[in-house]
């Protein structure tokens, strides 16, 4: 019976993953993910400095992040299903190689005083990963990824002193927006 | 010729008769069929029949069949209408469905762990 029931488990979890509108990604996370990239793009606007700008937003990415990981957390729980299911193991190991490369370009464009180019760069990347991995996952997941992406292209082209309010509609806005959706459709 | 499936064949593996405590499960859910279906509801919104029978790999007089049963069971809703003049048969899983799949998977989860301490 033990074997048995391990099996129907295991049918269910593939059934579900197989299903496709599984996604490992966290709408109430990254809700909470877009509330706080709000909170800090108004705290960021206040700075004058270029590196006390920077400095928040990095504090941000690292309360985004852990948001989020919360947020994947609790979706697998909710759902039954193991943090690294399928779905979600696909979804991070997607997602990872950009946000890499994206933490070494940052370091790059500091150290070569080119800070103001970083927001784009960030939106991109990350937009880019969300894209990759949301291969993997439902059809909004790379729409969301495709948004980052144009404001991070939008970014790259505007005027430096608008970087924070890109910031604040891609890392804040979007993921509010597409957390919403993702919240309501796809379990949480 | 009917197309046989993986699925139903996994199914008689679970056979109630077969399984001394199966009778404690709700059998509605616990055909492998309807399982799949209950499961691939509960993480979509909704699912054609088109979309189920795929993913399910199953013939369509195994679905119906099937499907009907969950409607009989209040477990599934299912919505008719035309898209395009094609008629299309849209499948939700209800409150209580998911109730059930939520029992059933509880149950399972209780008979591993009561395994687990013996």
């Amino acid at each position: 019976m033990h074997a048995r029931a391990m099996d129907n488990l295991r049918f269910i979890r593939e059934t579900m993953e197989r299903a496709g509108a599984f996604t490992a990604v966290p709408g109430l996370g990254s809700i909470a993910m877009g509330a706080t990239a709000l909170f800090a793009a108004l705290i960021a606007a206040e700075q004058s400095g270029r590196d006390a700008w920077l400095a928040i937003w990095l504090l941000e990415a690292g309360v985004a992040f852990g948001a989020g990981f919360w947020g994947m957390v609790l979706k697998a729980r909710a759902a039954r299903m193991p943090l690294l299911s399928a779905a979600g193991r696909k979804f991070c190991l997607s997602l990872a190689p950009p946000l890499l490369v994206c933490a070494l370009l940052t370091g790059v464009l500091y150290l070569h005083g080119a800070s103001d180019l970083i927001p784009g760069v960030w939106l991109l990347l990350y937009g880019t990963g969300v894209v990759t991995a949301g291969a993997f996952s439902v059809r909004v997941v790379p729409v969301m990824g495709l948004c980052f992406m144009a404001a991070g292209a939008a970014a790259l082209l505007s005027p430096p002193g608008w970087a924070n309010w890109y910031m604040a509609a891609g890392f804040g806005g979007l993921h509010v927006a597409f957390g919403i959706v993702i919240a309501r459709r796809y379990g949480g | 010729m009917a197309r046989h499936s993986t699925l139903p064949k996994r199914a008689g593996e679970l056979k109630p008769e077969r399984a001394p405590q199966a009778a404690h499960f709700d059998r509605v859910i616990h055909e492998r069929v309807r399982l799949a279906i209950v499961s691939a509801l509960a993480v979509n919104e909704a699912l054609t029949f088109i979309d189920l029978k795929r993913l399910i790999d199953v013939t369509d007089g195994n679905l119906s069949v099937h499907a009907r049963k969950l409607e009989d069971a209040g477990y599934i809703a299912c919505t008719k209408s035309f898209q395009q003049r094609m008629p299309k048969t849209e499948y939700r899983l209800t409150a209580e469905g998911r109730r059930a799949l939520e029992h059933y998977l509880d149950h399972m989860e209780a008979l591993i762990r009561a395994t687990r301490e013996r």
